[in-house]
């Protein structure tokens, strides 16, 4: 009864000790991970589920396809990967301090066959002088040996980077490191968003899931611009951003340029610019019309889409308006508005008016010139906001997996054994790794190994 | 001479050195093998040299930066790292065959390039003017290209193992004598990948750095991260798969030919065939 129950207790901790279960759920991530790759994740987009069967709909929902990162599943094959992980190094870790602080010193029968890399030389002189000298030998050509003695037989040991062999599981640890991190982030951590418009200010932002998060403090937005390329493509958006304690600027934080790629970080909340646009509810727009014979202009303000019907009874309605025109007529800049124009009796007519090149405006050869003057409409800012203390442990983790792995591929543990015997003595040697490069290293000692009388 | 002349030399000098490694093939002359390398070798540096100047045209046109912001600049760059990969294992190793199965990967990203894309440069849009792009592309790449060069000797090792298997050994001489044994094949792709796994980690840490330095998170499953870790975990499981019994030789050699098939789709496919954040999106004509 006893024996059995051990047997099963022993039987789950070698499952979980196994490298087959390894490399099955490395291979089962890869393979899953393509799920969520092909189907959309989160909020659906209606035209895929106008385009899917309801059948098939409901299968993928169940199974947490639509977020399958966060599915029970995936969670899971997440967790047994940690536990496969942690189990392997306990398992392990023990043997190869051992390993480490317990160097093989004396070297049996078996290991000296196992070897690739050995030579023997004659000695003339007796055990002890040899000893002796190949001790000083080793000293100076790879590392002050430690002596042993059996049978007769000394056994000299010297080594190399034996700590090297703990890289593997360093990087190991930097894996359950991270998993710690992103726990951190998702348990303290938030993503939000906010919309701030020029001149006003904020103390709460929008979780994903809609909620309000208070910030315990207020982002004013100083002001927004942008810049273009040549071609009318944004170059640069730039909010300037000032935080307020206590209606307060906080000093160091006042008056911030904020870019795509250069965020602001204020008590553990970093706010990253992302998007922007025209507050343009309730905003006015100013038209001047000049008659062509002269006279006083006329001063308009419009809003968006309204029309209005000058003097003259002509119709007027300003179609939309844009502070940077560039993208829509190239080989113009600035701001500028798309108007539609009908006179007394005439079809209706639709231009644009500039308000950097009046001249272009006056081209027109009707009777009334228009300008478009700018506008009162305010830009807001759209900013990303994350707060995220575990992302430090994060970069800790990556750092020691950057680190074990240099340790694990590009550094060896290598070993060299002299054993002296009666009339002769023989070196061998061993490394975790790159034995090609070692062989050389080896190969140079040996080459003055056999020079050696003694 | 602009950049894009020297490109298509670069082009047509990778053809040429391919064709030479594939007479080195045909002919086991062992002069011809040292022509592929020595053309390979002046591929590279005019290929070099073409980078540089691209990099200063983009200076000269006011919209400066690092060539390697869309698709074309990122196929370039590849095949360059992929020669520059070859020309390191060719001086070291010494196995010169290996160009055989090697640059054709190069000419192909040159030719398509050259012939399929977009070649005009362009400015950066916001999201990509950080020196993070650098880091992060500079190391992706350079991983994808060992396991290029590891792809490329897996296939070696397949080939040669199927013919070593059908024909009595004292036959599989001639042609397979040019070849490496199977067991420096084998140690060869593992090394490959050696060089390789740290190189996509610091790749994909270097992204994560930047996404959340631009955007506020390290990672949010977008369809090339995943990939990305994808072919991340391929290469994982190839070096544990050396630990377990049954797992070398030809096994790894298909792991590795399926890791870079991953590679493959995780920097093309994802952007023809999935949506994402990534810019090299819109690279085609
Ligand atoms: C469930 C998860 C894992 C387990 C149980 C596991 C276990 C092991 C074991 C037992 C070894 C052999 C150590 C030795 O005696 O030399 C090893 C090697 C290694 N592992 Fe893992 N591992 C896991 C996941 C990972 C992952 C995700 C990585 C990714 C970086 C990784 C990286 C390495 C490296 C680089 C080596 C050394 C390989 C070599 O020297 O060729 N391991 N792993």
């Amino acid at each position: 009864m006893a024996t059995t129950e051990r047997s099963f207790v022993e039987n789950v901790w070698d499952f979980f000790c196994s490298l087959k279960l390894t490399l099955f759920l490395l291979i089962s991530l890869a393979l899953t991970s393509i799920i969520g790759t092909v189907l959309p994740q989160g909020q659906l987009p209606p035209e895929y589920v106008a385009q899917i069967s309801p059948a098939k709909l409901q299968i993928y929902t169940k199974l947490g396809f639509f977020d399958m990162y966060h599915s029970w599943w995936f969670i899971t094959l997440l967790y047994v990967f940690s536990l496969n992980l942690i189990c392997c190094s306990i398992k392990r870790l023990p043997h190869v301090f051992k390993f480490v602080s317990e160097p093989t010193l004396i070297l049996g029968e078996s290991l000296r066959n196992s070897f690739s890399l050995k030579q023997e030389i004659k000695i003339s002189g007796s055990v002890e002088s040899g000893r002796d000298n190949l001790s000083t030998f080793l000293g100076q050509e790879f590392g002050a040996p430690v002596v042993s003695e059996q049978n007769g037989e000394y056994h000299l040991f010297a080594q190399k980077s034996a700590w090297s062999r703990l890289g593997v599981y360093v990087v190991h640890l930097s894996i359950l490191v991270i998993f710690i991190g992103a726990i951190i982030g998702s348990l303290a951590g938030y993503k939000a968003y906010v919309s701030i418009v020029e001149g006003t200010s904020v103390n709460t932002v929008e979780a994903r899931n809609g909620g309000q998060i208070p910030l315990g403090f207020e982002v004013l937005c100083e002001k927004f611009s942008v810049d273009y390329y040549p071609t009318g493509a944004p170059k640069e958006f730039r909010s300037i951003l000032t935080i307020l304690e206590n209606g307060q600027p906080v000093p160091g934080y006042s008056q911030v340029k904020v870019i795509v790629n250069h965020p602001l970080t204020y008590k553990g909340i970093t706010f990253y610019q992302s998007s922007y646009g025209q507050a343009s509810e309730g905003s006015e727009h100013y038209i001047t019309v000049t008659p062509r014979s002269g006279g006083t202009p006329e001063k308009l303000a419009v809003q968006e889409g309204a029309a209005v019907t000058l003097k003259d009874g002509t119709q007027f309605r300003l179609l939309e308006a844009t502070q940077e025109v560039r993208q829509f007529a190239p080989g113009f800049s600035g701001p500028a508005a798309r108007v539609e124009v009908t006179s007394k009796g005439a079809a209706p007519q639709t231009f644009i008016v500039f308000k950097d090149f009046p001249d272009m405006n006056a081209q027109r050869g009707d009777a009334l010139i228009f300008g478009y003057e700018g506008t009162n409409a305010r830009m807001y800012t759209g900013l990303q906001v994350a707060k995220d203390p575990g992302v430090w442990v994060v970069w800790l983790g990556c750092a020691l997996m950057v680190v074990g792995l240099f340790i694990a591929f590009f550094m060896s543990h290598k070993r060299v054994w002299i054993v002296v015997s009666k009339g002769h003595a023989r070196i061998y040697g061993n490394a975790s790794k790159n034995q090609a490069a070692f062989e050389i290293q080896f190969d140079a000692i040996t080459e003055k190994f056999k020079q050696l009388k003694i | 001479m602009t950049s894009s002349m020297f490109f298509n030399v670069t082009t047509f000098v990778y053809l040429i050195s391919m064709l030479a490694f594939f007479a080195f093939l045909a002919s086991k002359n062992k002069t011809i093998g040292l022509v592929g390398s020595l053309i390979a070798y002046a591929g590279l540096a005019i290929h070099t040299v073409a980078i540089g100047l691209r990099w200063k045209e983009s200076y000269d046109l006011g919209v400066g930066h690092a060539p390697m912001s869309n698709l074309y600049e990122s196929v370039v760059f590849f095949s360059w790292t992929i020669v520059l990969l070859f020309t390191y294992i060719d001086l070291k190793y010494k196995y010169r065959i290996i160009g055989a199965f090697v640059l054709p990967f190069a000419l192909l990203g040159m030719a398509w390039a050259q012939l399929g894309m977009n070649t005009g440069i362009e400015p950066l849009v916001p999201a990509l003017q950080s020196n993070w792009l650098l880091y992060h592309v500079i190391t992706c790449f350079l991983g994808y290209a060992a396991f290029a060069v590891a792809c490329g000797i897996s296939i070696m090792y397949l080939i040669k193992a199927a013919l070593e298997k059908e024909q009595s050994s004292a036959q599989a001489g001639g042609l397979m004598a040019l070849f490496p044994p199977l067991k420096v094949l084998d140690d060869l792709n593992y090394r490959a990948i050696m060089i390789g796994f740290p190189l996509l980690t610091l790749g994909i840490i270097t992204g994560a750095a930047w996404a959340n330095y631009a955007w506020g998170t390290y990672w949010s499953w977008d369809p090339k991260e995943t990939w990305s870790l994808i072919v991340w975990f391929v290469y994982a499981a190839f070096l544990h798969a050396r630990f377990t019994r049954g797992w070398v030789g030809k096994r790894a050699a298909w792991l590795s030919v399926i890791g870079f098939a991953a590679t493959i789709f995780c920097y093309l496919g994802v952007n023809l065939f999935l949506s994402g954040l990534h810019s090299y999106g819109g690279g085609g004509n």
